[in-house]
């Protein structure tokens, strides 16, 4: 089993309440899967492609079964040459098709920047609207049982700074499913940012196909003393800190802004209006993340509604360590949240 | 080949020179706001490979584009005012000089850093395979771009692939000022294509007659689904890598070594051919200059009274539709 595989294993089960409700309980993973799959059945210019999507464990479970349902000219293989992949990629998105293409850590990414942040970033724009490049570029960030400095990063905040790309980063089933089928139908380069530690969570997910707009966020849990704005995999660490801020008496409302890029500054500003109060949790590293963007926003649109400082959880300024000590240390969680909640609003 | 390509060719090449000729001439008068690269000396590579393309074929240029545009049948009016950066031009003023593109005659856009084509270009081809069509792409490149990943990545992927893609690398010696040889063991660029599964040729792309027959079969292979060629053109540029300046002798390009390629001009050649052949004669080549000068003039005139985009289009076209 892989190492990441292991750690996901042993994580609890989460159970996300999304925005939906319903009687059919999928795994992130599964949501993910089956929208992948639906969107193959529907429209035969979309491809994936990418390192191992076509083998036993299918991308974690997420292509798995795909190319034998069709084919090898839809679901295929790659060489390990993000770059070039990636242009070719956005060759073929160029003459009419809408390949995914997948990597299977966010830091192999970075391998590509040149063909995603030169070349699909800009294409629309440089040549006048004339030339589209309908491309999804899915990565997955991995935690824990040592992944270390090179198989867990969280580069989502660099790439805020790209004109044109547009970022996405579902927290759960529902969004996983809803938002992917968008990035696919969208026109533009849509980069999927997932945390391994997402597939495994729970959630209701309708069997049909539906998207979700790109560039609307979500209010999870309705609160008046404090806003938590939690980026991925910090959604689940959010709505854990907002359950025991709860049993304090102290009520947050927790969103998940579900896109990045563009952001919903809308549904942000309205919270702090209410609150006064912002924490912002994201699972990359502090300066120039997410966070740093949201509270941007913030600082611009909402001051006059703050009572308190913005607060940031994020890691470290620090290369991921290895060991699980340090690991420990090193990853905010549901206490950290928590903390803050409590420090802005009783002091 | 029929005589009428022999003329199609020569026409096309004369109509790159002059073109590039009155944009260097109009240069200096500071309209023309985007870097420039010129093609001169290099005519015979485009002009050889495209008279082979259908207008649903795709080709990929570089920042040194100019050529490849005129002979794949991109419209010279939109190309012109392009440069002048107007609202009519090719790229709505948002690319200039390096970023050309008409989609409807297959230029989905140039890329205007080293090797970075190269990619795309596999990828139109992968797209011509799974949408199971014969349309073929080119993709062209310089000497420098070899020194990039890209064309190394690219190759392996369209080999492994048999991706309907031609490989013309323009091979002109410099990148900049840096000549190949201080970049690259060995002289032999054509050479990777062994390794990489597909044909590699080397030759004299100052003779347009042996660079439309390399590329003939090339494309033909393309259509017949038997895969990816790699062409190394060697020729040189008349001017220096940017601008309207010469970069000859005092620590530049040796004039020995300017010299000869000059004595070596694609045209000049083919102009004698067509001579030796009968097919051309100082009349009619006085009638092709002069129809070409009649083009040129209108899109000059067309770019230079064109509006420029007005300052609230700025954030259009960053997302599309």
């Amino acid at each position: 089993m892989p190492w990441t595989t292991v750690q996901v294993e042993k994580l609890d089960n989460f159970f996300i309440m999304g925005d939906h409700t319903g009687d059919r309980v999928l795994t992130y993973r599964d949501a993910l899967r089956e929208a992948l799959d639906q969107s193959l059945a529907r429209d035969p210019r979309v491809f994936i492609m990418g390192e191992g999507v076509d083998d036993v464990a299918g991308v974690f479970g997420t292509t798995k079964g795909l190319k034998e349902k069709y084919g090898a000219n839809r679901v295929f293989d790659t060489p390990i040459a993000e770059n070039s992949m990636t242009g070719i990629a956005v060759g073929a998105a160029m003459a009419g098709l809408r390949p995914i293409f997948i990597h299977a850590r966010m830091d192999f990414l970075l391998l590509s920047l040149d063909q995603l942040v030169n070349h699909a970033s800009k294409w629309c724009y440089m040549f006048g609207g004339k030339v589209k490049v309908p491309l999804v570029v899915r990565t997955i960030s991995a935690r824990g049982w040592g992944s270390g400095a090179q198989h867990s990063q969280c580069i989502q905040g660099m790439l805020m700074n790209v004109p044109g790309l547009k970022i996405v980063a579902p927290a759960t089933p529902y969004d996983a499913k809803g938002l992917m089928i968008s990035a696919i139908i969208d026109n533009n380069p849509v980069l999927f940012v997932e945390h391994r530690w997402l597939h495994k969570t729970t959630g209701y997910v309708p069997e049909e196909v539906y998207s979700i707009p790109i560039g609307k966020g979500v209010i999870h849990r309705r609160g008046e003393d404090v806003t938590i704005v939690a980026v991925s995999y910090m959604l689940v660490e959010a709505l854990k800190a907002a359950e025991k801020l709860q049993e304090s008496g102290i009520s947050a409302e927790v969103i998940d802004p579900r896109t990045l890029k563009p952001l919903d500054e809308k549904i942000l500003v309205e919270s702090v209006a209410k609150t006064g109060r912002l924490i912002i949790a994201d699972t990359g590293c502090k300066t120039g993340s997410v966070a740093s963007e949201i509270a941007a926003v913030a600082a611009e649109k909402a001051f006059h509604f703050l009572k308190k400082p913005i607060k940031r959880v994020c890691c470290p300024d620090t290369p991921t360590p290895t060991s699980d000590v340090l690991e420990k240390a090193f990853y905010p969680t549901a206490e950290d949240i928590f903390a803050e909640a409590v420090s802005l609003v009783r002091e | 080949m029929e005589k009428s390509k022999w003329m199609e060719m020569y026409r096309i090449m004369r109509l790159i020179r002059l073109v590039e000729q009155r944009i260097n001439d109009e240069y200096k008068y500071d309209e023309i706001k985007t870097p420039i690269h010129l093609s001169i000396g290099q005519e015979a590579v485009a002009a050889g490979v495209c008279i082979h393309l259908r207008k649903d074929d795709y080709i990929f240029g570089t920042h040194r584009s100019h050529s490849q545009y005129i002979a794949k049948g991109g419209d010279i009016k939109k190309m012109i005012a392009e440069l002048y950066l107007r609202k009519t031009g090719c790229a709505r003023g948002r690319g200039g000089s390096m970023h050309l593109v008409d989609p409807e005659v297959g230029i989905l856009g140039s890329s205007a850093i080293v090797g970075g084509n190269i990619p795309l270009g596999t990828g139109t081809a992968l797209a011509s395979k799974l949408l199971n069509n014969d349309r073929v792409t080119v993709v062209f490149f310089g000497d420098g771009a070899v020194d990039e990943g890209t064309f190394h990545e690219s190759l392996n992927f369209a080999a492994l692939k048999k991706l309907p893609v031609v490989y013309v690398c323009e091979n002109n010696f410099y990148a900049i000022n840096s000549h190949q040889l201080s970049r690259q063991v060995g002289d032999n660029i054509y050479k990777w294509a062994q390794n990489y599964g597909m044909p590699g040729f080397q030759i004299d792309g100052n003779d347009v007659l042996e660079v439309s027959d390399y590329a003939e079969k090339a494309i033909s292979r393309c259509r017949n689904g038997e895969g990816p060629t790699l062409i190394e053109c060697l020729t040189y540029r008349w001017k220096g890598h940017i601008g309207t300046v010469d970069d000859v002798g005092e620590g530049y390009r040796p004039r020995e070594e300017y010299e000869y390629w000059v004595s070596k001009c694609p045209i000049k050649r083919f102009s004698e051919f067509l001579k030796d052949q009968g097919v051309l004669t100082d009349e009619l080549i006085k009638k092709i200059d002069q129809e070409i000068y009649d083009l040129i003039e209108e899109a000059f005139s067309f770019a230079q009274n064109s509006p420029k985009p007005s300052p609230d289009e700025l954030m259009d076209f960053v997302y599309a539709d």
